[in-house]
């Protein structure tokens, strides 16, 4: 066990140097997410006011655009020397390469959502900070969710021609319920009457759907890299 | 299942294995066997099936039929512990271009699990004469250069097995003698390396014995002449039977393409 | 195996089929929807064939994934495509009511909407085994596997989404009455996704069979 976190530390710490010597993804990653919000907003204002309810779907959906963009990225950056050849060529759990990887986006992804929610919460003037810790909890559920399913494709596809389009094409269907109950739950905590028991109904099934997930992920990653 | 403790081996044993997908066919019923202290050489042309052979004996692809065998131990058997004693110095170089060399060499140290990552990352360094280049990142470095780190890089774990595929693309003169002096002190080491390349005029004397791969298909060359020749002359070979098979495929094909078309067979 | 097969569910499903209409007509009007609800014995039985084929999908996913089971392999292809398939009448009879009972075409009920991403998923698997490449069929297995666990999520997910967003009127969901011809018909239509996916593998091992004397033909 020791082992497997050892190495699952080891290609986090890896991704962590590559990107702060370019900070390439982090800053487009972080653009893209924000112009994502700009241009749903322009979608859903109206003479000055935000349809209802806009601002948590437009979070959530933040959230998937500029994961799958990470998401395709940190796979690229693997495909590019034939260097995720080289990690599974490693005398290691092939799982504990797929945490690794999953760590190294969640981080990525934590600090993007940050500043997202900051800039819809001032745009929408949307009371996200009201109950933050249950905000909190909610968005680094589903972010587990969403990232440990798409780790997995990624990884899966990463030899494949038409990889680009492919990814969002099997990535969004399977992780619909995140966004359904990532917005929904979202909805609960900034509506006008705030439905904590609702919010927590949410919090839970996320909870539930990233075990099965995150353990269904580990549990194909070596199958499923194997040629 | 393997027990715990190393794995080893003295010979890799490769019996009937193909891999195909579909109609596609990579490689077809190969066999041959080697050990600890030779080189065998991996010849054919473009698209014969060499890089996929060398990923099936890196246990990073599965063959559809047919098994390999380290020593004891199968594939599946031997998993991690097994990787443990294979090296594999691939076309790509699988090398991190925004980490400096010795970064390359601390990680793939660590991830092998051997200890004292700094000391040999030192002592891959000087081996690769790349002391004074080491802080640097590895996108500066030129081809040879990279190769030299790639090459340390794989053998940073003493593998008994190294695999190599065309190592000696892109290099000078100088860098491909210093290559094959290191080949050759691979096999007094007692390792097991299978070098896949077209340089033949490089190889030529330095193989203990030659594997030539056209189509998929394992070929015996001939006995007199120098490597080129005896290339050559098993890959005409091939090509004159292969002018014998292509009208029987087109019948397949034909009758295939009709029967789709609903003309009766 | 599946040669023999195939006459017999074939037989039995023509059977189911051909007594259900006589079941159908004789069943009572129901009371609100009258002869539109009829449209249930298709629509109900529809969708449970595409669980049964989404369940075939998942298991033999698995068993291929990690028994490397070639037959596993044709077997999820078929499951996979007969899912869109009956996924498919159930997305087209659904609306059918719908414009009857509600006045509107979709009104996000939370059965069609969950069988609305199914039907994506699917059909990403059948993409990426088309335009994958080499080596797709052990990618689709995955997704097949997380396409099969998937489901419990999205079933109670569009649920509560549904019933949490007030509705402006009161909305008819089609009933369930499990009488006679509702079994019928769902007998019958389970009997016709079997049948099909015998012939569908069928056609998937014939399709190997000659890969493989192709490739023999190589050999000599």
């Amino acid at each position: 066990m020791n082992r497997f976190l050892q190495v699952a530390w080891l290609v986090v710490w890896k991704d962590l140097r590559v990107e702060a010597r370019s900070k390439e993804m982090l800053f487009t990653t972080l653009f893209f997410a924000i112009s994502i919000v700009l241009v749903f907003s322009f979608g859903f204002v109206r003479a000055g006011q935000a349809v209802e309810g806009a601002a948590a779907g437009i979070l959530w959906i933040a959230m998937a655009f500029s994961g799958t963009l990470a998401l395709g990225r940190a796979f690229e950056r693997e495909r590019y020397h034939d260097a995720l050849r080289g990690l599974l060529l490693a005398p290691v759990d092939r799982p504990a390469i797929y945490l690794g990887k999953l760590v190294g986006l969640l981080l990525l992804l934590s600090l993007v959502e940050t500043v997202v929610a900051v800039l819809v919460a001032f745009l929408f003037g949307v009371p996200f900070f009201r109950h933050g810790w249950w905000l909190f909890l909610m968005l680094s559920l589903g972010t587990v969710g969403f990232a440990s399913v798409g780790t997995l494709f990624s990884a899966m596809l990463v030899r494949t021609r038409s990889r680009t389009v492919l990814l969002p094409v099997l990535l969004y269907p399977v992780t619909i319920p995140v966004l359904i109950m990532g917005v929904s739950g979202t909805t609960a905590l900034v509506q006008a009457e705030p439905d904590l028991a609702m919010a927590r109904l949410w919090i839970s099934l996320l909870f539930f759907f990233d075990t099965v997930f995150l353990t269904l992920a580990l549990w194909t990653f070596e199958p499923v890299m194997t040629e | 299942m393997v027990s715990s403790g190393d794995v080893d081996f003295e010979r890799v044993t490769v019996s009937d294995v193909s891999r195909f997908y579909g109609r596609r066919r990579a490689l077809s019923r190969v066999n041959f066997d080697c050990a600890s202290g030779e080189i065998v050489g991996l010849l054919g042309p473009n698209g014969a099936g060499k890089s996929t052979l060398l990923s099936v004996l890196a246990t990073l692809a599965e063959p559809s039929t047919g098994k390999v065998r380290y020593g004891a131990w199968s594939a599946r058997a031997g998993g991690a512990k097994l990787r443990a004693k294979i090296g594999f110095l691939a076309h790509d170089l699988q090398l991190y271009p925004e980490l400096s060399a010795r970064e390359n060499l601390e990680f793939f140290a660590g991830l092998y699990g051997l200890d004292r990552c700094e000391a040999r990352a030192d002592a891959a360094l000087a081996s690769a004469g790349l002391e004074f280049r080491a802080d640097e990142v590895v996108e500066g470095f030129s081809r040879g250069m990279r190769q030299r780190l790639a090459l340390e890089r794989a053998m940073i774990h003493a593998p008994r097995l190294m695999l190599f595929d065309e190592p000696f693309t892109g290099l000078d003169e100088a860098s491909c003698t210093a290559l094959v002096d290191r080949l050759r002190h691979l096999r007094g080491d007692g390792r097991i390396v299978i070098v896949a390349t077209h340089d033949l005029d490089v190889v030529d004397g330095v193989l203990d014995r030659e594997i030539l791969l056209t189509g998929g298909k394992l070929q015996v060359l001939r006995q007199s002449g120098t490597l080129r020749e005896r290339y050559r002359a098993a890959v005409a070979k091939r090509r004159g039977n292969e002018q014998r098979v292509k009208p029987l495929q087109k019948n397949v094909q034909d009758q295939d393409s009709e029967d789709e078309n609903g003309a009766s067979p | 195996m599946h040669r023999r097969l195939f006459p017999v569910l074939s037989g039995l499903s023509l059977c189911f089929f051909l007594v259900a209409p006589v079941l159908i007509v004789g069943a009572p009007y129901e009371s609100t929807m009258g002869l539109v609800q009829k449209i249930f014995y298709f629509h109900f039985p529809a969708w449970m064939a595409m669980f049964l084929a989404i369940f075939i999908l998942g298991i033999s996913s698995g068993v291929y994934l990690f028994r490397r089971k070639p037959s596993a392999d044709r077997l999820a292809v078929a499951a996979a495509e007969l899912a869109v398939v009956f996924g498919l009448m159930g997305l087209i009879t659904g609306p059918l009511w719908g414009i009857k009972a509600w006045g509107v075409w979709w009104q996000w009920d939370a059965r069609l909407t969950m069988a609305v991403v199914l039907e994506l998923i699917l059909v990403a698997y059948l993409l990426l085994r088309q335009y994958g490449g080499a080596g797709s069929d052990r990618l689709a297995a995955g997704l097949g596997l997380f396409a099969m666990a998937n489901v419990p999520f999205l079933y109670i997910s569009t649920e509560i989404w549904r019933t949490v967003h007030p509705r402006t009127s009161v909305v008819p969901t089609l009933p369930v009455d499990f009488g006679v011809p509702l079994w019928w018909s769902l007998v019958g239509f389970i009997v016709l996704c079997l049948s099909l996916l015998s012939v569908r593998c069928r056609l998937e091992e014939q399709r190997a069979m000659l890969d493989q004397l192709y490739l023999a033909v190589e050999e000599e």
